[in-house]
């Protein structure tokens, strides 16, 4: 399961950088929603996935690293929500571009320098 | 309780301001109320972390390695103040008159968001809420960055936009691989514990994935290239905003986790931090020769003397990293103060290019004399603060036997010299190639310029009481194990270092 996802994450990396090296706007935006999404990916995988163990303690008698360790879900759900928030924002702003240039290409903006 | 103001404050003021009715007169009041409260308790906490050491808050008094911490050591704490200076200031410049469509677009509350997200960069002792806080200052700044919609500000915006959102998405990275291996956030928990590891393989790995991101954020060669391409667009309080706090989080975090996590002066990362420092200073000044506008000078140079803050945390020593420290204060009030002042020439003449200003000395005097003496800070002419800083970089470098950097850092203050005698000459002293058709400055725009000029010649008059300072705050960065007792307990004093 770690392997997939691994797996997984380097796709997501790969993917999102390769397109945010591209000129066009809406590439980019999509380019970092996915590499926010391969780094929470990799937090998953780097924690190591835990089949069938809950982390609720109803045993006294058990260690807890035989549960689900749920720190890195938090971190995830926190970084997932920063990340939507800042690609709501880049979306704003590239419909601005949008609006004033009439182009999403990032070269075109700067024509008036 | 005391540690959490600093952040508290401004949350506070930044929801009182969006609630208020919209009174421009009202509401630049209550930020600058703000940023003086800000200013206030960042100077108490300096005074208890002064007289009683690293203050340590356990937010809701959850035990350390699982709640919320925050820390305050007098690095931390010097810091904040220069928060709350510059906050005053920007505040301050509110009051000559801001642009009536972003203010009411909510100016005033971003400044404070961005004040909070500072602050709270600062005291975090978890690493993953240095990246929470992070986000917090950056959404802020895009906002303010993009409140306008000029093609060249669009295009700043949007290259400031991507290269910060990249290293946000490197900093979530390396913070994963740390805690699927360490297993905790706590930054003292990680001091603690990861450089027992000894896992040369992860930790070259995870330390490459942090420079990379503190370096983008800090404006470090080869990742500093949306810096200029990006400070000279928006209006020149958010400027000087961004110039003086956000590059500079992102080498305070970047001398925090480093000291704290990989704690080992002979690693390679650190010979790697020394030769990216001096190719910093080299390419930024460089750069700065070529530009023919104001601000893009004062941007190259921003980028030049991030250099000169880095090298203190390759040499490893404690006079090294004291006269980085020593650097960074300075720094923060001299670029400030100076894209202030490109703030004058785009109020009097609509623009900062080099060409079309000049005059100022037989015209306005005194506002010559205000800005002759941040310029001539930056390029370190005697007795200013600049010269202190930087003798003090140079002594420490030299301590090291690195000649060749010295050989850099003085070449680089050469190129200084050059780039601010020409800013003084071109926009200050050769004769206006137009009559200025706006009316002469006011005191409101002058006051909080002056407010930071003054405090630059303070820095000067006291630069011995607080090199001193820096000495102490140095050696406490360099020794993790005070960090570590301070913030789990005595019981941790056996492992730590």
């Amino acid at each position: 399961m770690e392997l997939l996802l691994a797996i997984v994450a380097g796709a997501l990396y790969a993917t999102g950088l390769y397109l945010m090296l591209r000129r066009r706007l809406a590439q980019l935006i999509v380019g970092l929603g996915l590499l926010s999404n391969g780094s929470n990916v990799l937090i998953l995988a780097a924690a190591g996935v835990t089949r069938g163990t809950p982390p609720i303690i109803t045993d006294t008698a058990v260690t807890a690293d035989q549960f689900a360790d749920p720190v890195p879900q938090a971190l995830i759900l926190t970084a997932i929500v920063i990340g939507f928030g800042v690609l709501a924002f880049s979306l704003v702003l590239a419909h601005r571009v949008h609006q004033s240039v009439d182009s999403d290409d990032i070269d075109m903006i700067r024509s008036d320098f | 309780m005391l540690l959490a103001l600093p952040i508290l404050v401004p949350l506070a003021i930044a929801i009182a301001l969006q609630l208020l009715p919209h009174r421009p007169r009202l509401l630049r009041s209550i930020a600058f109320a703000g940023a003086l409260a800000i200013l206030a308790t960042a100077i108490s906490l300096l005074v208890r972390v002064e007289a009683g050491g690293i203050q340590v808050l356990q937010v809701a008094s959850w035990p350390a390695p699982f709640g919320i911490t925050l820390v305050a050591d007098l690095f931390s704490a010097l810091l904040l103040v220069m928060v709350g200076i510059i906050g005053v200031a920007i505040t301050g410049v509110s009051f000559a008159g801001v642009d009536p469509r972003r203010e009411a677009l909510g100016y005033h509350p971003l400044i404070l968001v961005l004040l909070m997200g500072v602050s709270g960069a600062f005291l975090t002792g978890d690493i993953f809420n240095l990246y929470v806080w992070y986000e917090v200052m950056l959404i802020a700044s895009f906002v303010l960055m993009s409140l306008h919609r000029t093609r060249a500000q669009l295009h700043a915006a949007f290259t400031y936009v991507g290269l910060n959102l990249l290293a946000s998405a490197f900093l979530l990275t390396a913070i994963g691989l740390l805690y699927g291996q360490a297993g905790t956030l706590n930054l003292a928990d990680l001091a603690r514990a990861w450089p027992e590891r000894r896992t040369p393989a992860l930790d070259a790995v995870l330390s490459m994935l942090f420079l990379t991101a503190f370096g983008i954020k800090a404006g470090l060669f080869p990742l500093f290239f949306w810096l200029p391409a990006s400070y000279h667009t928006p209006p020149a309080a958010v400027s000087a905003l961004l110039a003086g706090l956000l590059t500079k989080v992102g080498v305070y975090s970047m001398i925090r986790v480093f000291t704290l996590l990989f704690p080992d002066p002979g690693a390679g990362v650190y010979a790697l931090i020394l030769v990216l420092s001096a190719t910093t200073m080299a390419v930024g000044l460089v750069g700065a020769i070529g530009q023919r506008d104001f601000r893009r000078v004062l941007s190259f140079n921003l980028v030049g003397h991030i250099g000169f803050t880095t090298v203190g945390l390759a040499l490893w020593t404690r006079a090294g990293m004291a006269a980085s420290i020593l650097y960074l204060l300075h720094h923060m009030l001299v670029i400030t103060s100076l894209f202030l002042i490109s703030g004058l020439f785009l109020r009097q003449r609509r623009t900062t290019d080099l060409r079309a200003l000049g005059g100022v000395y037989q015209t306005q005097p005194v506002v010559a004399c205000l800005a002759m003496v941040p310029l001539f800070s930056l390029a370190g002419v005697p007795p200013l603060s600049g010269f202190i800083a930087k003798l003090a970089v140079i002594g420490a470098v030299l301590d090291t036997g690195h000649y060749w950097l010295a050989g850099v850092a003085l070449a680089v203050s050469l190129l200084t010299v050059m780039s601010m005698a020409r800013l003084w000459d071109e926009s200050f002293w050769k004769p206006a190639p137009a009559p200025s058709t706006q009316a002469p400055l006011g005191a409101t725009i002058l006051t909080p310029i002056a407010w930071l000029v003054a405090l630059t010649l303070g820095l000067t008059a006291a630069a011995g009481p607080v090199y001193t300072l820096s000495l102490r705050a140095a050696g406490q960065l360099l020794d993790p194990g005070s960090y570590v007792r301070s913030v789990l307990g005595e019981e941790a004093t056996r492992v730590a270092r």
